[in-house]
């Protein structure tokens, strides 16, 4: 099991999740933005980040840079991608996920821990969960206010491409627990033939007792089953 | 050849950003506005010869980047006396 980690100018949540990745096993190197092969790669992380500085929109630029015809190549292989923060909104800006990722609701950044329940715990990225249903794992953005149109959105709903919801610690999804405006609470979505997850929580700052949650390890530890 | 592109937000979609000015216009004393939306303008130089040419390289450069038809509509206006 090898997994890449792509580096863009901006991305500043790579070396989090490479220990991460390194801490389970899943044997991290950082790809730079403008190679352009991903041959032996078994995972590819897209990392949080301000990648190009957001300029125009969140992940835009990004999403044209050399590497991201490999990730699109590999992805309809059939490649697990996860892309995390900076990185879903790559995935959305790349076609590879629907949707796109709007200003918060409030306008404010926010830096905190949510609570997610998981709706979908047959995915490889969520395999391991075993019975625990609602996971506490930070997030840091202020675009993060997940947008899809009616009918995308009940695509995503009937195909069960809904992987996360914010909820209430005890797994209530209300729009108290909506901590940016997300439409349905959504905050971690599966393309349909279920190998490429976006989500905006940062399970790598999630991994150790001292950082106040390991619930983010069920991602990777996922991953590493389910390979 | 000037064009400005007017990227906006699709009606519906909620732009908090206008919400929070109109809320301080509204502090200042300007009530009668009643709703503001905020999109990008963004201002291309383009070297072609003709309009033709140059306005199919922009609305090229709008679908592909400029603007994201998942949320923004854009449109193109010529800016330069021709």
């Amino acid at each position: 099991m090898k997994s890449a980690v792509i580096v863009f100018p901006g991305s500043n949540c790579d070396r989090d999740v490479f220990r991460a990745l390194a801490r389970f096993g899943l044997n991290p190197s950082y790809v730079w933005h403008k190679e352009t092969s991903l041959a032996g790669f078994d995972l590819v992380v897209l990392p949080g980040g301000f990648s190009y500085g957001d300029y125009l929109r969140a992940g835009a630029i990004a999403r044209f840079s050399p590497i991201m015809r490999e990730v699109v190549r590999v992805a309809e292989k059939g490649i697990r991608v996860l892309g995390i923060c900076n990185g879903f909104q790559i995935l959305t800006e790349a076609g590879l996920l629907p949707g796109a990722l709007l200003r918060n609701a409030h306008l404010r950044f926010v830096c905190k821990y949510v609570w997610v329940r998981v709706e979908n715990a047959s995915t490889p990225f969520t395999a391991a969960l075993g019975k625990q249903k609602t996971l506490k794992i930070p997030i840091a953005h202020g675009e993060g206010n997940y947008y899809a149109d009616a009918e995308i959105l009940a695509e995503l709903e009937a195909g069960n491409q809904i992987v996360f919801r914010y909820a209430t610690p005890d797994g209530q999804v209300s729009p108290a627990a909506n901590p940016n405006g997300s439409v349905a609470n959504i905050a971690g979505i599966i393309n349909r033939k279920g190998n490429v997850l976006g989500m905006m929580p940062h399970p790598e700052r999630a991994v150790e007792p001292l950082l106040g949650s390991t619930d983010g390890q069920w991602i990777f530890q996922s991953l590493l089953n389910t390979n | 050849m000037k064009a400005h592109v007017h990227v906006r937000l699709k009606p519906g979609i909620l732009d908090p950003q206008g919400k929070a000015v109109q809320q301080a216009l509204h502090h200042l004393g300007f009530r009668a506005v009643e709703s503001v939306r905020i999109g990008k303008l963004i201002e291309l130089e383009v070297a072609a010869e003709t309009r033709e040419e140059a306005e199919a390289l922009v609305q090229q450069a709008c679908q592909k980047l400029l603007a994201n038809p998942v949320i923004e509509t854009y449109d193109i206006e010529w800016v330069d006396a021709s």
